[in-house]
This record gives C-alpha cells, structure tokens and sequence, in this order.
C-alpha cells in the first residue's frame, strides 16, 4: 500500500481508497458513515442496492418528482380525451356518454407512464448534475477500473471532519488496496 | 453471509406457535362450516343458498392453494430468490388441494339446485353447448382437474423432498422440466374449472378473458397468504438469518404486479364488453352495477386496485414485515369481496336488480379459510422451511446481502 501526495499545499477533492469486492465497498462505506463522515462517495462497476442502506441515503426526490409526473400523465391523459370527445368534437358513439371514461382509462394508463418514466429519467439525470464534463475523481489514474473491477471510496474535502492525515490514516484501518489522494 | 454448516432447524418457539395456529384455524374453521351447514335450516338459508355461499367461501380458499400450485411451478421455471424462500410455504399451500379437491362434491351433488342451465335444455342457446355442459361431463371434468392438479401437487412435493435428501441436481432439473407443461396445463384446466362453476351462473354469458382474470385473483391469494405468513416466519429461526428485507422487498413487488394483473383482467372484460355492448354480454355488467351493487364494483375498484397499488409503492412498507403483513391480510379480506361478487350477482333477475349478501356468505369464506390454514400450518412444518437440496439455496439466501 503506498500513498499518492499530490503538491501538499494545495487544496485537494478528497481521499479516495479503492477496494476488491463489493463486500469490502460496503463494509467500509458503512464504517465511514459510523466515524462520522457525510461528504463521501462510493463508486462502483454495477448498481448495490446495500450500498443506500450502508451510507444512509433517504434522497427520494426522483420518486416524488416521479409520482408528482404520472398524476400529472394521469390528469393530463383523462383530460385530453375528455376535451377531444367532449368539448372540442363532441361525437355520439353508439349513444354512450361523451365520457365514456372505460374507453380512456387505456390512454390514461399510457399517459401516466410516459410522462412518469420521463420524468423518472429527466430527473434523474439532473439531479445526479449530469452532464458533468468534468469530476475531480478521475485524476486519479487507477479510477478508470471503477467501470470494470474495482470498487472506490472517497471522502470529500469539504467534510467538516475531514482532516488530511486523520481521514488517510482512517482510510488505511478499513484495509483498502490502494489509497490516493485526489486532485482537485 | 448464510453458510450451509448454519442450522435450519425450525425453532421450538416457533414449532409451538405453528402448532397453536393450526388449532385455532381448525376451531374457527369448525365453527364456521358448521355454522354455514347449520344455515341450509336456518332463517336467512336453505339449500340454495347454502351452496352460494358455500361457492363463494371454497372458491376463495380453494384458489388459493390452486394458487400456491401454480406459484410453485411458475418459481421452478423463473428460478430467483424469491422462489427458494416461499417454495416450502408454496407446497404446503399446494396440498390443501388433497382436501379442497373432494370438497367440490356438495357443488356437483347439488348442481341441480345451483346452476341453472341444468334446467335449461329446452333453450336453443343452452342446447347448442350440450356437448360441453352436460352433467355426466362435468363429472368427468372434475376427475380430470383432480388427476391433472393432485398428481402435480404430489409429484413435485415428492422430488422436492428427494432433493432434500439426495442433494442431487437430477431432481432439480426433473422438477424443472414438469413446471413447464404442469403451468401449460393448469392454465387450460383452472379455465375450464372457473367456466364450470362461476361462469355458467350466468348460462347464457361468456367472456374469453375470464380463466385469466380468475386465476391472476387467485395468485393473490395465494401469494398474499404465503407473504403474510414469511412475515410472521422471519421474527424465528430459521428464517430470521436467512431472509432478509430484500426477499420481502422482491415478494412485495410481486404483490404489486398481482393487484395489477387482477386489475387489468378486470378492466379488459369490461373495456370490451363496454365497446362491444351487446346484450348477451353486458347483462353481467347490468347485474353488477344496478341495485346498489355498483358500490361493490367501488370497493372493488378502490380497495382491490387503488388502494393496495398505492401501498405496495412504497418500499419502505414492502420491505417492513408488519406493514407488509397487513398489508397481504388486507389483500386476501378484499379478495373474498371480489370472488362475492363474481358469484352473488348472478342470482338476481336482470330486470330487479338488489344489492343482496346473506349472513351465509360471511360464514362460509371464514370457515374455509380456518380449514385452509387449519391444513396449510398442518403440512408447512412437516419439512425444513427452506429447500436444503436447492442447487442455488446459499446464492438465494446471500440475495441482498454483500457481507
């Protein structure tokens, strides 16, 4: 194990630690979180859903926007065939009412998903701050295997507990691979 | 991480408990038939009513461990953990079936009393289906349901175990390979079954969609009841180390897509027979919503889909075993609504519609229901909880955790 001082006067992202196995990512998120860091992130090749429960996350604004979007979808489908059959060309189809509210439930339903779905996608990627042409993390060389085999771990600067000797001596008791400092 | 060295023993706090709710089902269940019998002599009954009532309470629960059968089959085809850790509570529920199968004999007995078509055979449209619905042949159809269901109950309960024993990967695949055509045909069977005692209450109407719709309703069931009781299971060993909330999570999820496969059988007939609107398909419809049943069909609509869709949501009320108990509890209460309102309206003359229950149709679904769990907390206990023999036991039960 060996760390990377970048020109120790200026002010760095943070202190990354890469680890082997999901497991390990896990593990030590969860234990970072108990010493008292909250301005971290984890990093990792595929989706781990323990991952939420290990760093505490309760951002649930994708779903509300999510919701919010498919009452919308719902709303807005009902009454565009509402306004369609009713309002602008009222037709008699059959002599059944203008709002013949079974035949619309299937543009509903399609409406509430489409706007839902887009608004789950949309929001996502906006939250998340995409596009972000540029991220402080990929300084760091090793990073780049964070999209094969590698699982990373970096405790941001901005941390009011973060201290650069402290946070890199933390690091080192979860075992990691390898830690870095990261570049701003 | 779950290893194999772990015990899988059932724990005896938890053999006695299953032990106690198996007496009280079985008393309450008692209590309830006799009660719905005692009813054929008793103001408010009679023999016609009786049988009703009778179909609408051994529906419910003879679907629910169709149900379970079908499950059963269906998790050895899609594999996942979901499967392993409810196929022991699936098979338990598959072989309430030895019971409820035989049960169908006071419906056949009485079929004259109840289904009206027997008495119909001077009718052009009745006679044109005589080839089909005629009394020898239904019999005959039920001897067949019974074959085809019990032999796939007691066929794959039977390589289960051999599973179990032998840890051999032969049993696995034979199991594997009989789910494939078993859930073909209990599709066609369970079909048939519902056209043969729900759908002919209204001799004249049909509807295509109609085996599906009660089918997907009695995967609910059965699904609702095996997730209310892993709810109960994970406060003991030796589910409480080997399921965890991301197990419930998946099953919860399947609750959803269930309330809303029911959902969109239902609304298929009625979008159809609503474009359609003619009068040999719309009576089911008349004699649904006028008369005050329409608020059923509101229950329905709100508690049955609405409802439980906006619940199970929410993952956080999936993934909590109180809340998702409750929550399949509820499912299976409303469920017994609907199956009600599959049979009670049917009774009514179209041109004098009234909301209608007899104090029998409460009886009834509770006294089978107390029988149901009386047998499924009978058999679920009699085997390890959990598939030992199962080839992806350790990976299924490591679902969901990484450490």
């Amino acid at each position: 194990m060996s760390t990377h001082v970048v020109e120790y006067l200026h002010p760095i992202y943070g202190i990354m630690a890469e680890f082997e196995t999901p497991g390990e990512l896990v593990e030590a998120a969860r234990r970072t979180r108990e010493a008292g860091y909250r301005k971290f992130d984890a990093y990792s090749p595929y989706p781990l859903h323990e991952l939420d429960e290990a760093m505490d996350l309760h951002d649930n604004r994708v779903s509300l926007a999510t919701l919010v979007g498919g009452l919308l979808g719902c709303a807005g489908g009902f009454g565009l065939a509402t306004w369609c059959a009713a309002v602008a060309f009222p037709l008699n189809i059959a002599g059944r009412p203008l709002i013949s509210v079974p035949m619309f439930i299937p543009i509903t339903f399609e409406c509430t998903i489409l706007l839902a779905g887009l608004t789950a996608a949309i929001s996502m990627i906006m939250m998340n701050g995409l596009p972000s042409p540029y991220h402080p993390v990929f300084n760091v060389e090793r990073f780049a295997n964070a999209s094969r085999n590698k699982f990373f771990l970096c405790i941001e600067s901005e941390d009011t507990k973060f201290d650069r000797e402290d946070t890199a001596r933390f690091l080192e008791t979860l075992q990691p691979e390898e830690i870095s400092e990261v570049a701003r | 991480m779950i290893r194999t060295e772990q015990s899988f023993e059932i724990a005896p706090q938890l053999a006695g408990d299953l032990k106690k709710y198996q007496n009280v089902s079985a008393f309450v269940g008692l209590v309830f038939l006799a009660l719905t019998v005692a009813g054929i002599f008793l103001p408010g009954g009679g023999m016609e009513q009786f049988l009703r009532s009778y179909l609408v309470g051994f529906w419910l629960w003879m679907g629910a461990g169709a149900g379970c059968l079908l499950i059963l089959m269906t998790q050895y085809l899609t594999g996942g953990a979901w499967g392993v850790v409810i196929r022991r509570l699936a098979e338990a529920g598959s072989k309430t079936l030895y019971v409820f199968w035989p049960l169908f004999l006071p419906l056949l007995l009485g079929a004259p009393i109840l289904y009206k078509w027997i008495g119909m055979q001077n009718e052009p449209v009745i006679r044109a289906k005589s080839l089909y619905l005629n009394v020898p042949f239904l019999w005959g159809r039920w001897v067949i349901y019974g074959a085809l269901w019990l032999g796939l109950t007691w066929i794959l309960n039977k390589w289960s175990l051999r599973e179990d024993e032998t840890k051999s990967m032969e049993y696995s695949r034979l199991l594997e390979k009989i789910s494939g055509p078993g859930t073909v045909f209990f599709f066609f069977t369970m079909t048939f079954c519902a056209v043969d005692y729900l759908m002919v209450l209204e001799p004249r109407w049909f509807s295509t969609v109609y085996g599906f719709m009660i089918i997907m309703g009695e995967c609910l069931t059965a699904m609702a009841v095996m997730v209310a009781t892993l709810a109960v299971l994970v406060r003991f060993a030796p589910m409480d180390h080997a399921v965890t909330k991301r197990h419930l999570h998946d099953l919860g999820k399947l609750l959803l897509a269930l309330t809303m496969l029911w959902a969109y059988m239902n609304f298929a007939q009625l979008l159809i027979t609503w474009s359609g609107n003619l009068p040999e398909e719309i009576i089911w419809y008349i004699k649904r919503w006028n008369g005050g049943w329409g608020w059923v069909g509101v229950i329905l609509l709100v508690g049955h889909f609405c409802l439980p869709f906006l619940l199970l949501l929410s993952q956080d009320l999936k993934r909590n075993p109180a809340t998702i108990f409750w929550i399949a509890v509820y499912l299976v209460v409303v469920h017994a609504v609907d199956v009600f309102s599959l049979v009670e309206p049917n009774f009514q003359s179209p041109e004098h519609v009234h909301f209608f229950i007899s104090w029998l149709d409460i009886t009834a679904p509770i006294g089978f229901g107390g029988l149901w769990l009386a047998l499924f907390f009978f058999f679920l206990p009699r085997r390890p909880l959990l598939p030992l023999g199962a080839p992806d036991l350790l990976k299924a039960l490591n679902h969901g955790r990484s450490h």
